[in-house]
């Protein structure tokens, strides 16, 4: 029963992470059909300003929820206005470039921060389930990214700004021929996407050590959950991480944390050849 | 009597809810020329698709030369010795003129044959001024002429063209007559067009899709004197 | 062109012997043959992205197949030759299998992208997590993040005693990159080579003419594999261990960078990028003040935005306009104007 209990909230948590990892990729491929390969870099740099931000006093969960957004934003609008902008329309050049520069910000927060594990103590205590022991952060974890989820369908649904955005995301040149100029779309969006990687790097970076490279261990799982999600942003985004945390927690328990990742990886190629629209692509339509 | 070289026994194709072709029943003897035509979205691209692979239809058969191909890969269609022009114009654009044709002809012969061939066609077609140039350099009319060139090259007995005349000059229309009339001679040729001019003047037998259905079936000349033709097709169009 | 192929062959040649020759003068061979074998692995993705059309992602899992095969084959046997002989078999036929799986679904571009670096992250976690003595294969430990050192290195065939190390390790290497050079440059006059190039340039044309793409592109992917696999294979023998970080996803970047750099669409770029690269960061090895990857990442942003074409392809026209013109006034304008060109596309 307790055992029940405590997988249940992994499973959720392991969704909800998923989710909150993706937001920001999804939002920048769903807009823009950039894949942005420097995402994972973008949100260990939110957790590089968490950690600087707290060593200078600032209280947690401002630096957390923005402090991070905001400076990640704003590298991310310098990055669209001095790179991307140029590359609208390739996208392989784009990941190309966004590569370069995922492997610019590892070699500087080398260099500003050294190679060494840094870390910040999670600002809310677990409790115990049984003989279980339970991260009481799991659950502030999945409220964010609950609230993030909700918000932005929310936005997208009710906005008039949201309605520009979902027009740009089917139709860019419609959008364009309407009189929204594209280039201010596109700014707005990297920086919503760049704001909301450096959210998620903030949120976790209390679980994990922080090393210049951890960015690494986020992008591939962004960049799966986003494709396989397919064209509809939000239903997509919780689709396919609900299928890859199940997937990844049942295998974590069963074997172990390395074979959680690999089933996941795995169940993702087996997705895409099944279904290369994404999840999305095939079922929902329409929906966003 | 010519054997029959193509024919669809209730060739249909859905998208969703939208059928787009419905339950055609279609078939072209050896060496006959074939203009497809109708408003748009009567289905005649779609059926078009069905026949060289690049759709797989949702009912009904497609057989050549008395073989079913249903379904089959474009590449597979093609083997046969069936040639196969797009509607956009699909060529190698980093490539010139004489490689773009070597390719084609390549997969019928040796090489070294398939280059003495490329040198048979762009003689043919013309093409030797430009024979050394880029397909990505070249204007439309061009392109669109070493496209029916890869399809030459292949020496096929059926032709299926999609819109070969589209956006093309006045010239390059006369030019396009020629060759298509040469191609008559070994192959069977169906053209899926709009430019009713361009269908005049190279005289054929129509077949008219109306609303994913055949309506009829004449020469080019009785099909433009029906009202019936002209209610649905021509005077919609003014 | 044609008609110059057996003169520039020979003329190729001459300067491969002659560099092969010069360059331990300039470079140790120790730092040579890791160079060489770099651009052997260079080549392998140019072959297959800048000819096929293929972008692949995870070219280093074939780098690190390879190398993971010779080793633990090496370990098992006690001699070279198979083990040399199974790290080019074994990578090419991993492809051909995850070749056909993505080729004959028709997934192209992103999701090509997506699965080979997925699959080059799937070998790179359950390597790194192969620690424990239950993962043994043969009388080989995987190892795990330690990697797999001790196993027996390269000997001349048939004698398992006569070690192949130091000097005569970078000639035969330099000697392979040599062969694996001109493969190439005859697979891409072969009727083969050429198909694979209308391919790249336009697949439904190439089935329209009748041609399986799909089994087309899986033989090349297989082959630009093998290439690896065997660049894996010297370079096990040349580090004397193998190690997890082969599989890496930084690995694989650096394997695109080379490409980038040099020149997609040649044979030559890719080798001339690696080499060059590689022997930078050598170089920038040896200073601490700013961080090498970082410059890795802006060199790749750089040309991505202002040289796409890369380096070889960039000399090879410019050599072309001065040498048609012999004023190299009007050249040096070209080359201003061209990057005019660049930056505006």
């Amino acid at each position: 029963m307790d055992l029940s209990f405590v997988i249940l909230v992994e499973i959720f948590y392991a969704v909800a992470s998923l989710a909150l990892i993706s937001a920001g990729l999804a939002v920048v491929f769903g807009m823009m059909k950039v894949i942005n390969l420097a995402h994972g870099e973008f949100m260990m740099m939110g957790g590089y300003a968490t950690i600087t931000a707290v060593q200078l006093g600032v209280n947690v969960f401002v630096a957390m929820l923005i402090i991070a957004p905001l400076i990640v934003g704003l590298i991310g609008l310098v990055v669209e206005r001095l790179v991307i902008r140029h590359l609208y329309g390739r996208l392989v050049d784009t990941m190309l470039a966004t590569w370069g520069l995922s492997l610019f910000f590892i070699g500087m927060a080398t260099m500003i921060f050294g190679n060494t594990t840094t870390s910040i103590t999670t600002p809310i205590t677990g409790f115990a389930v049984g003989d279980y022991q339970i991260n009481g952060y799991n659950f502030f974890i999945f409220f964010v990214s609950a609230v993030l989820l909700i918000s932005m369908y929310v936005l997208l649904k009710t906005t008039r700004l949201g309605l520009i955005a979902r027009g740009t995301m089917q139709r860019s040149d419609i959008a364009a021929a309407l009189g929204y100029s594209p280039d201010r779309i596109y700014m707005a969006t990297f920086f919503c996407g760049s704001a909301l990687s450096g959210l998620a790097g903030a949120v976790l970076a209390p679980l994990v050590g922080l090393v210049p490279t951890s960015g690494g261990a986020y992008i591939a799982k962004a960049f799966i959950t986003v494709i396989a999600g397919g064209p509809s942003l939000i239903v997509g985004l919780i689709s396919s991480s609900s299928l890859f945390g199940v997937v990844n927690q049942i295998f974590t328990f069963g074997i172990s944390p390395v074979f959680g990742d690999v089933a996941l990886l795995i169940a993702a190629v087996i997705l895409l050849r099944l279904l290369p629209q994404g999840v999305t692509g095939k079922f929902f339509k329409g929906k966003m | 009597m010519a054997e029959t070289v193509l024919e669809t026994t209730g060739l249909t194709m859905r998208f969703g809810g939208v059928v787009a072709t419905d339950n055609v029943n279609f078939s072209l003897k050896a060496r006959e020329l074939r203009c497809l035509i109708g408003p748009n979205g009567a289905g005649k691209s779609t059926f078009f698709k069905c026949i060289t692979g690049l759709l797989t239809p949702s009912e009904g058969q497609v057989f050549m030369r008395n073989q079913e191909t249903t379904g089959w890969h474009p590449h597979e269609v093609a083997s046969l010795g069936v040639g196969i022009k797009t509607q956009v114009p699909n060529v190698m654009d980093g490539l010139t003129v004489v490689e773009n044709i070597w390719m084609a002809a390549r997969r019928f012969m040796p090489s070294k044959e398939a280059s003495d061939k490329a040198q048979d066609v762009i003689e043919r077609l013309a093409l030797g001024s430009i024979a050394k140039a880029e397909l990505g350099r070249l204007a439309h009319g061009e392109r669109q002429r070493v496209e029916l060139g890869l399809v030459v090259a292949a020496d096929p007995w059926l032709v299926l063209l999609d819109e070969p005349a589209a956006g093309m000059t006045a010239g390059d229309v006369d030019r396009m007559s020629a060759i298509i009339d040469e191609m008559t001679r070994t192959a069977a040729v169906v053209i899926v067009e709009h430019d009713m001019q361009f269908i005049r003047s190279i005289a054929s037998t129509v077949t008219v899709f109306h609303q994913g259905a055949i309506l009829m079936e004449d020469h080019v000349d009785k099909v433009m004197a029906d009202p019936i033709v002209r209610n649905v097709y021509l005077g919609k169009k003014a | 062109m044609s008609r110059s192929w057996g003169r520039q062959d020979a003329a190729t040649i001459v300067a491969a012997i002659v560099l092969i020759w010069l360059m331990p003068l300039l470079i140790s061979t120790y730092t040579l043959t890791v160079l060489v074998i770099y651009g052997m692995l260079a080549l392998s993705l140019g072959l297959i992205w800048g000819f096929g059309g293929i972008l692949c992602f995870g070219q280093a899992a074939f780098f690190g197949l390879g190398a993971y095969t010779y080793a633990i084959a090496a370990i098992n046997v006690g001699e070279s030759t198979l083990p040399m002989i199974l790290a080019v078999f074994v990578p090419a036929l991993f492809a051909a299998l995850l070749g056909a799986m993505m080729f004959y679904g028709r997934l192209t571009d992103v999701y090509l992208g997506v699965i080979t670096l997925v699959v080059t992250l799937i070998l790179f976690k359950f390597v790194n997590s192969s620690a424990g003595p239950q993962y043994v294969i043969g009388e080989a430990r995987l190892g795990g993040f330690n990697g797999i050192p001790g196993f027996h290195t390269l000997n001349i065939p048939g004698q398992p005693d006569e070690y192949i190390w130091g000097d005569a390790l970078y000639y035969v290497c330099a000697v392979a990159l040599l062969a694996v050079y001109f493969l190439v440059t005859w697979l891409l006059r072969s009727s083969f080579g050429r198909i694979a190039i209308g391919i790249r340039e336009n697949e439904t044309r190439v089935s329209l003419m009748g041609y399986d793409v799909r089994a087309r592109k899986t033989i090349l992917f297989a082959i630009g594999a093998a290439i690896a696999g065997l660049a894996g294979a010297l370079f096990a023998n040349w580090g004397e261990i193998v190690t997890p970080g082969l599989f890496s996803l930084g690995q694989s970047a650096e394997i695109i960078i080379w490409c980038i750099v040099g020149g997609l669409g040649t044979r030559l770029g890719p080798i001339i990028g690696a080499a060059g690269l590689a022997y930078l960061k050598f170089l920038l090895g040896q200073q601490s003040l700013i961080d090498n990857t970082l410059i890795m990442g802006i060199i790749l942003v750089l040309f991505v935005l202002f040289l796409p074409k890369g380096i070889v392809p960039a000399v090879a026209s410019l050599w072309k306009a001065s040498f048609g013109r012999r004023s190299g006034r009007k050249s040096a304008r070209r080359r201003h104007m061209r990057r005019v060109d660049s930056a505006n596309g």
